[in-house]
């Protein structure tokens, strides 16, 4: 006899984080566990864990400049799609297209090298990132996990 | 381990890699790895990547930043048994055009 689950998960959850970088490690392990229900691939959870990172540590970094500060995390599950939002209340972005481009960087000198955000674009399935100068800035990203399909039937 | 593990043979700095490439060890690694640079007569680096299970860019930073430093010595830089998430990151980093992997 087989077992059907038929349950569509759905759920959500937020945390705040002090905008230290002892919490990117934190942040990126805790949306991994969140999907985890889901039975991702290693893959999948290496994507996911890679985003978060890139755009919890540019808050830290360039949203606070590692001055204090709050990084807010949204996650939602419906079904097999991830949302997560990242949100700081830091110094925001001036361009946001150049901001997105391959290899632009604001630090240079600090060993950054500018692909964060090209990394939460390829390892994501939407990206979209929202921010007004001296206001913060916050990043939207989606992502299907497609090894759930077969919870739905 | 955080730090990473060191030796130098010749004038090779081998590091082996922490499990975990983020912002946050990183800045303790690039300080490790520079004084280690400046310290003993280093021309060439070796990143062994046999514990990482996860980086970010900001590894990439940390091998972006050692390339110039090795390149300006006329030495190279090595990549050593990088894993399937270290690989992906390397390779969509344009990185892997300046680096040498290396076999075991
Ligand atoms: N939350 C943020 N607040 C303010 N500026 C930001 C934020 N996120 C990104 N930026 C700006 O966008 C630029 C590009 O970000 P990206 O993550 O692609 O590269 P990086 O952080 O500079 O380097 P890397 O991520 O490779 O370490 C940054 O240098 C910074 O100027
Ligand atoms: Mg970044």
């Amino acid at each position: 006899m087989q077992i059907n689950i038929k349950r569509k998960i759905k759920n959500w959850m937020q945390l705040e984080i002090n905008a230290i970088s002892e919490n990117e490690q934190l942040a990126r392990i805790a949306v991994a566990s969140f999907i985890t229900p889901l039975n991702p691939t290693l893959e999948e959870m290496a994507d996911v864990k890679t985003a978060v990172s890139e755009a919890v540590t540019n808050a830290i970094i360039h949203g606070y400049e590692e001055q204090s500060g709050t990084v807010y995390i949204r996650c939602r599950l419906e079904g097999d799609l991830l949302e997560v939002e990242i949100e700081d209340k830091g110094k925001g972005i001036e361009d946001i297209e150049q901001a997105m481009e391959p290899m632009y960087t604001t630090k240079p000198e600090g060993n950054r090298s500018g692909m964060g955000f090209s990394f939460m674009e390829a390892f994501m399935d939407e990206l979209e990132v929202i921010s007004i100068p001296g206001d913060g800035t916050t990043v939207f990203m989606k992502k299907k996990l497609g090894t759930a399909s077969w919870l739905d039937e | 381990m955080i730090e990473g593990q060191f030796k130098v043979i010749d004038d090779y700095l081998c590091i082996r890699m922490p499990k975990e490439i983020d912002h946050h060890n990183a800045e303790i690694l690039t300080k490790k790895v520079d004084a280690y640079i400046y310290g003993k007569k280093v021309n060439n680096i070796v990143f062994d990547f046999i514990d990482t299970e996860f980086m970010d860019s900001s590894g990439i930073g940390i091998i972006a930043g050692r390339y110039k430093k090795m390149h300006y010595l006329g030495g190279k830089v090595f990549i050593l048994n990088a894993g399937k998430q270290v690989n992906r990151i390397l390779m969509l980093s344009g990185i892997q055009k300046y680096v040498v992997f290396m076999k075991d």
